[in-house]
């Protein structure tokens, strides 16, 4: 740490830096971009879940005028190639399909009138193939292959300890199986792109996406360019949650190749049916769960089976479910384990990354185990928590021992504390009437970044420039989504120069203008690109600490700067402005801009042991759930959450919050009402009339509580967090509805159909025990 | 075609278009009020709220010929001579905003509610915004805003501020 700092905007609520463009409907999002001469884009998908092609008519809409390209597989000039983790999909369908919604096709019209009425006259004649929808049936299916010879994407195993032992250890075990559902993002922006040809062979193209890198290396690919004639602008992205982390891929190379092809600017915006029919989801999740534990609570082993619905092609499933492996256990001591995971391969739309990347299904199960384990010992399900929660220098089930950074119990307390969940619940009182209240609670944590699943990409790059002005521009590779990342980032690098936050302005992510940062995706911006920054900023200062000791007559050693200001640390009156340093920096032709980068410290993982030192350290949470329960209709009201989050340091708390607010709702509307419902193969719900999310109306009060347990290697401590406030939901909810109405429901979401169902199968269960 | 007259904004606008054209793009493309977003263009999502004739609508559900002799409000609107309103302002303030896309239609649907009801309850909050979606902020941040803004606009009233 660099004594010569005082630190000043970090760990205030600045409002946000994009507040005012978006407050005053600024166009800033992919929209709202225009260009001269510009076409309108439509892509022509796959009606069939399993086919083979047999034929594209085209000719008829090719007759409709103003529509200057039509293409498909066979007009690609680089590789039908879209690589994510594996390279198994193809940009446009190469003769088969394998999901309804899969693309087969791209036009490019000169309106989106003309492109509709041309997309409608192209016809496709299939062979249809039988599909294999169930993931149960899809693994190791004899005759029909998606993947391989077994349809498995991914095999994984987590193994520790000796997992009989642990069993005969246990003086209670409890076995069930749950399932959760495919969750839709639900992003209220639509997917989005905007490909601009340039003169020189460049090609620009604008949107909407969590990681323009990956766009960057699609677009080089299919269009047969080198990376360095592709340039990716992000425009403002209006939410995100790992929907457009491989997504965009697509979008922009569909819009991209339209416009090398007529040589003109080419618009694509997915309706909002497109978007929730062919674009990922979160993974449907099989989870058969074994707990053991001794009589006095302490948890002894833990035996699953985890398998995920992944759709028709690998995309992302590979490493969602590595990080659903590793969190397995959720964050508790466990010193016997075996896990085993699987990928599976079903002709649905590829499942792909979203906020928690497979752990929400896992955790679900684990923490309805915890309860579960607690009422089989007769134990409050706090107790049970408290006893079993990893603390400093305890092992992680992958055997990853946690050294620092712990503030896991520290949450726990805060929020049993501040929910007054035990008085609550044990003043809860037998109500008469069909209204049951119930109190829950979930404890998780959240490997922090990518982890030994994505180390490949584990850097970023930022350039940082400051001006003759005293004012800064400064630029990084991941991107803004709503979650505060530009913000958080200016308040790092305010700090860092010693100049007020307003006189730092971030500019927008492009790929030419910083080396690849990898992906803005496992709550990595704010440790990555802070600590990348840091690093450019270090350079900077090295400039200013001399020209300020020279000028004040002082050993640069001794110069503190903060808020616009040179100060002597000896002499606190003894000061200059940084204007006057910087000017002096200026006169002595020193170089005010530096580029920065950070490699993450290194992680482990052994496929063949199932062991590793996962990640570069966890956030961790507890969250207290109190709901209602009509048990005359089945319907749940969540009354109030309160969670608090180890975040390390809360560089933005109001930021921190927000995130801590929407992750719940968010987690909220996966356990009570979302839910993709398939029908061979074919979304039936691509709407916001069938497909409930929850509006303002259900929102529950929320109590978001804030801890902080450092990260040494986190930008001012900090650590990223902001999928974590999703994960625990679910579990929460369903506890508090057992508390409710003594019912454990194992399958999500929890709907009033369902809770109606499980509480008359009960009744007639009393009815005839009393008989 | 038809020809349209109303009032966007209070100044009052004349265009040829197809009948069948939806507000949403009149506005949007021929008028450039690039705040009314298109979400769901099912009027399920509130994204694309204006005023018009005095109570919010989703400009994805109406056909110009619907629009002739209306007066409609826009976020573009709601600053004057650059100041924010005071939901503006508060929305900024009580961070209530993260990616952006439903603001302005949360701000619009707001200024409606505060219009017919300057002194609503939570209850009453929370029934104005129910076809506004959003995804980000789990609506907390957004009550904290109108809140705000209508504490705001009673000190205004009372002139103490």
């Amino acid at each position: 740490m660099n004594l010569n700092l005082l630190h000043g905007v970090v760990g205030q609520s600045v409002p946000r830096v994009d507040a005012e463009a978006k407050v005053l409907g600024k166009g800033i999002f992919i929209a709202d971009l225009f260009f001269p001469r510009m076409l309108y884009a439509r892509v022509i998908r796959s009606s069939e879940p399993h086919a083979k092609i047999t034929h594209i008519h085209l000719e008829t809409a090719r007759l409709v005028p103003g529509v200057p390209a039509i293409l498909t597989a066979e007009d690609i000039p680089g590789r039908n190639e879209i690589h994510v983790v594996f390279n198994d999909q193809p940009f446009l369908a190469p003769g088969r399909v394998k999901y309804v919604g899969e693309p087969i096709a791209v036009l490019a019209a000169e309106s989106p009138e003309i492109a509709e009425e041309a997309a409608e006259k192209i016809t496709i004649e299939y062979e249809v193939l039988p599909p294999l929808l169930d993931p149960l049936e899809a693994r190791w299916h004899p005759d029909i292959h998606l993947f391989g010879k077994d349809n498995i994407y991914r095999h994984l195993k987590v193994r520790k300890g000796n997992i009989e032992d642990g069993f005969a250890r246990s003086d209670v075990t409890i076995e069930n199986e749950y399932r959760t559902p495919c969750q839709e993002h639900a992003y209220l922006e639509p997917q989005g792109m905007v490909a601009v040809p340039r003169p020189n062979g460049l090609m620009d193209v604008y949107g909407s996406m969590q990681c323009p890198f990956y766009v960057q290396e699609g677009v080089a690919t299919v269009l047969g360019l080198p990376l360095s004639r592709v340039r990716i602008i992000q425009t403002a992205t209006g939410g995100a949650f790992g929907g457009k982390e491989d997504v965009p891929t697509l979008v922009g190379v569909q819009a991209a190749i339209l416009a090398q092809k007529t040589g003109r600017p080419v618009k694509l915006i997915y309706s909002r049916d497109e978007d929730i029919i062919s674009t990922s989801k979160r993974h449907p999740g099989i989870i058969r769960y074994k707990s053991g534990a001794k009589r006095d609570g302490t948890l002894q082993a833990i035996e699953v089976e985890y398998i995920l619905d992944s759709g028709a092609y690998a995309t992302l499933s590979p490493v969602v479910l590595w990080r659903g492996t590793v969190h397995a256990g959720g964050p508790y001591r466990i010193p016997h384990v075996k896990v085993d995971s699987y990928a599976v391969a079903t002709h649905k739309v590829p499942a792909g990354a979203f906020r928690g990347f497979g752990s929400p299904q896992i955790l679900f199960a684990a923490e309805s185990q915890m309860d579960e384990l607690a009422r089989a010992l007769g134990m409050d399900p706090c107790k049970i928590r408290e006893k079993n929660l990893l603390r400093l220098n305890d092992e992680t089930i992958t055997g990853q021992k946690l050294t620092f950074s712990v503030g896991n119990l520290e949450a726990f307390q805060k929020t049993v504390e501040t929910s007054g969940y035990l008085k609550k619940r044990n003043q809860k009182k037998e109500t008469p009437g069909p209204i049951k209240k119930g109190f829950g609670l979930s404890s998780v944590y959240y490997g922090v970044g990518l982890g030994a699943g994505g180390i490949h990409l584990a850097r970023a790059g930022a350039y940082v420039q400051i001006l003759a002005d005293a004012s800064v521009q400064f630029a990084v590779g991941t991107t803004e989504m709503g979650q505060g990342m530009a913000t958080v980032l200016t308040q790092i690098v305010a700090d860092e120069l010693g100049l007020p936050f307003d006189a730092v302005t971030i500019l927008e992510t492009d790929t030419s203008r910083v080396p690849d940062a990898g992906p803005t995706v496992a709550s990595r911006a704010t440790t990555m690109s802070g600590n990348a920054l840091k690093d450019a900023c270090g350079k900077l200062q090295e400039s200013l600490f001399r020209a300020a000791g020279d000028l004040l007559q002082i050993s640069k050693e001794s110069i503190q700067i903060k808020e616009g200001w040179a100060v002597d640390s000896g002499k606190p009156g003894h000061r200059m402005t940084l204007k006057e340093v910087i000017a002096e920096c200026f006169k002595r032709r020193e170089n005010m801009a530096a580029a920065g980068f950070y490699r993450s410290p290194e992680v482990s993982w052994d496929d063949e042991t199932g062991r590793g030192n996962a990640y570069i350290t966890f956030a961790y949470a507890t969250n207290a759930a109190e709901v209602e329960v009509d048990t005359e209709t089945g319907v749940i009201r969540v009354l109030k959450i309160t969670a608090a989050h180890d975040v390390g340091k809360a560089i933005n708390p109001q930021l921190v919050t927000g995130q801590i607010e929407g992750g719940i709702v968010q987690g909220m509307g996966y356990t009570l009402t979302e839910e993709i419902v398939t029908k061979n193969g074919s979304v039936q719900n691509p709407n916001f009339s069938t497909y409930i999310i929850p509006t303002i109306k259900e929102a529950p009060e929320i109590d978001p509580l804030i801890v902080e347990a450092p990260f040494p290697n986190g930008p001012n401590g900090a650590k990223g967090f902001a999928e974590q406030p999703l994960m625990g939901i679910a579990p929460a909810i369903a506890n508090a509805v057992y508390d409710a109405i003594g019912i454990r429901i194992k399958e999500l979401p929890l709907t009033p159909e369902r809770v109606w169902a499980a509480l008359r199968e009960k009744e007639g269960r009393d009815k005839r025990s009393s008989h | 075609m038809i020809d349209l007259k109303f009032t966007v904004n209070g100044k009052k606008v004349q265009l040829r278009v197809p009948g069948a054209k939806r507000l949403l793009d009149i506005l949007r493309e021929d008028l450039g009020f690039l705040s009314v977003k298109e979400g769901c263009s099912k009027g399920e999502c509130g994204v694309c709220s204006v005023i018009f004739n005095g109570r919010v609508i989703n400009a994805c559900l109406m056909l110009a010929c619907q629009a002739d002799g209306s007066e409609i409000t826009t976020l573009e609107g709601l600053s004057k001579n650059g100041k924010m309103d005071l939901l503006q302002e508060a929305f900024v303030e009580t961070g209530a905003i993260q990616c952006g896309f439903c603001t302005p239609g949360l701000v619009v649907a707001s200024r409606a509610l505060l219009n017919k009801n300057p002194d609503p309850t939570e209850e009453d909050i929370r029934d104005g915004l129910s076809g506004n979606l959003c995804r980000c902020t789990g609506y907390t941040k957004i009550v904290a805003a109108v809140k705000a803004a209508i504490e705001k606009e009673s000190n205004t009233r009372r002139g103490d501020s």
